[in-house]
């Protein structure tokens, strides 16, 4: 969805010279989808399983490090990619919907698998627009 | 990196003096072109660990160090418990216990060459490589702790390997003081099926060849002639120490304010030892350390499996396994008297030099085997701990050659199987599941290697023993 100043939420990566920098831009799924990417073709994940994802932290950053942990660790325990993200946030607490499908090492091109979120880069904050900006390095 | 603020000791020692926050100075061993390459964040990343509670001597970087989350990767530190020292989850790194083993085969060059392509498919066959990637153990709640606390010795009772690996290990191959029941329950669950398996990113399995020797006495006496054929094994605690570190750096990162501890940056996260919360990550990292010992013992094995189906005479003999993910209890000398500290090694290799009393006996003559890891077209290295290493940095060296180039970088400038057939045409055969993987570990996007262990050995932290060339490299 396009912002007042016609810029879509978004997400991107940035540099980080071991590991890989998640960024989303607009609504917390952008992180989550920043960070599949790192992972594996986003585009080509099929949203055909529902997993509901709880979490709360103290501070918004601090739930966004847990929020993306608590993604690492369904990839993991379930072997499973996610490419869709309905998210609802109240105070610190989240609530989400993944949705996403078993892991297919050909047709979802993986690369290196994410070990974890880290505190490096952490920031999450409004931009001038109003939107949020949520970033942090995910270790690979 | 900018050198204003170092000052050169020697060619590969450049310290940077305290200020500010710091309690040590800090050390950075590399030569001119290593340290001006450098990104600045690894001296701030230096200068940071430097101010935390209880640090002894300095904060160390090695010759690979890079910009890391918290520590430098390429970072040593040790702290002192009688001082007020911590102990840090982000100073241990997510992938605990990350390590290298090599195995001899008694194998030479030429007697692979006609099987290598078969050899390389039968190994990538048999060992789980890659995300998604699960072996064929599934422990119970009982066989996990037993795991948890025996390390490759319970690996060992499983039949998975040979009583003799033990010797060749750190710790024997079963880290004392860990404690199961400080493992989540969300921890288990991540390894329920990673028992076994190499993982992916830098994880790889080689075969070598060994196409220098440096040090023949030492070399002999590690069972390495040129041309001979090395089975060398990277990886680590996989899900289990993931999920350890993710936990306690947030719960540390928690704690710090009521434990009265300022961080200079979050990502170094730590709790006093003496603290119940530095204590409970000691004995999950300890048994983090365990899932390590037995995940390469059981890769071990699998690939000398391998290696029976083609050579039914070859023994594949240990010739030892180092971890450079760790926090581990030392005794060394701090002013003139001996001291117990917490060391804390991330991506540094131990480097225990000849009469240690912890090496096995037929190596302590000559000192501490250290595997620095290639990145598939470059060469690895055997090192060995010197007389000298002891005297820098807590006998420490580097672990491998350090990026250059991050994996975003290096996937938009090389395709997997692009990289793959230009190493097939230099006779290295890679084999993975994933050419994305094969792209963002292309050997381009690592530092040179060579330089890396030069720097190490004028620095006087191991002498180099030999170089090994890849022939096959089983990736994730």
């Amino acid at each position: 969805m396009a912002n007042a100043h016609g810029v879509a939420d978004h997400w991107e990566h940035f540099p980080h010279i071991a590991d890989i920098g998640v960024r989303g831009v607009g609504k917390s799924k952008q992180a989550a989808c920043a960070l599949i990417a790192a992972v594996a073709e986003i585009d080509h994940i099929a949203p055909r399983t529902k997993v509901h994802i709880r979490c709360s932290a103290a501070n918004d950053e601090a739930l966004l490090v847990q929020w993306l942990n608590a993604l690492v660790f369904e990839m993991a325990t379930r072997g499973m990619l996610f490419c869709r993200f309905q998210v609802q946030i109240e105070g610190n607490s989240l609530e989400a919907d993944a949705f996403g499908e078993p892991i297919d090492t050909q047709k979802h091109e993986v690369g290196a698998e994410a070990k974890g979120a880290t505190y490096t880069e952490l920031c999450v904050r409004r931009l001038d627009d109003g939107r949020w900006l949520a970033q942090c390095v995910v270790d690979v | 990196m900018d050198l204003t603020r170092l000052k050169r000791v020697t060619d590969t020692e450049w310290h940077i003096p305290p200020s500010g926050a710091m309690r040590v100075p800090g050390i950075v061993y590399a030569d001119a072109d290593l340290i001006a390459d450098m990104d600045d964040k690894v001296s701030q990343q230096v200068c940071n660990v430097a101010a935390l509670p209880g640090i002894v001597k300095a904060s160390f970087a090695m010759p690979d160090a890079h910009w890391g989350y918290g520590f430098p990767i390429g970072g040593v530190a040790a702290f002192d418990p009688d001082a007020g020292g911590v102990v840090s989850a982000g100073g241990v790194g997510f992938d605990i216990s990350c390590g290298v083993r090599a195995m001899t085969t008694g194998l030479n060059a030429a007697d692979i060459e006609a099987v290598k392509e078969s050899l390389a498919r039968s190994l990538f066959a048999k060992v789980p490589v890659g995300i998604g990637s699960t072996g064929e153990l599934r422990l119970s709640d009982r066989e996990m702790d037993a795991m948890l606390a025996g390390g490759a010795r319970w690996a060992l009772q499983q039949g998975y390997g040979e009583e003799r690996d033990l010797l060749r290990m750190e710790e024997g191959g079963c880290m004392a003081g860990a404690d199961p029941a400080c493992v989540s329950a969300r921890a288990r669950k991540r390894q329920r099926k990673e028992m076994g398996t190499l993982g992916s990113g830098n994880h790889y399995l080689e075969v070598q060849v060994v196409a220098e020797i440096y040090d023949e006495a030492t070399a002999a006496a590690f069972g390495l002639n040129q041309d001979a054929v090395v089975v060398s094994i990277h990886c680590g605690s996989r899900g289990l120490g993931h999920q350890i570190g993710t936990e306690f750096l947030a719960e540390m990162v928690a704690q710090a304010p009521v434990l009265g501890i300022a961080l200079p940056d979050r990502e170094l996260a730590c709790a006093p030892l003496d603290s119940e919360l530095g204590q409970r990550y000691l004995g999950a990292m300890r048994a983090g350390i365990n899932c390590a010992l037995a995940n390469r013992q059981i890769i071990g094995h699998l690939t000398r499996e391998v290696f029976a189906q083609f050579f039914p005479a070859a023994r594949l003999e240990l010739l030892f396994d180092v971890s450079h993910n760790t926090c581990k209890q030392e005794t060394h000398r701090i002013n003139g008297a001996r001291k117990a500290l917490f060391v804390h090694r991330k991506g540094a290799t131990r480097a225990f030099g000849p009469g240690a009393p912890s090496l096995p006996e037929d190596l302590r003559t000559w000192g501490q085997p250290v595997l620095i890891g290639g990145s598939m077209g470059t060469a690895s290295y055997v090192l060995v701990g010197t007389r000298d290493s002891e005297t820098h940095a807590f006998a420490s060296a580097c672990h491998g050659a350090g990026r250059q180039m991050s994996r975003h970088q290096a996937r938009k400038r090389w395709g997997g199987r692009a990289v793959r057939d230009e190493l097939a045409e230099r006779g290295i055969i890679v084999r993975s599941p994933s050419p994305r993987g094969v792209a963002e570990e292309a050997p381009g996007a690592y530092k040179d290697v060579s330089a890396v262990v030069e720097a190490g050995e004028k620095a006087g932290l191991a002498g180099r023993v030999a170089r090994l060339r890849p022939v096959v490299c089983i990736k994730g």
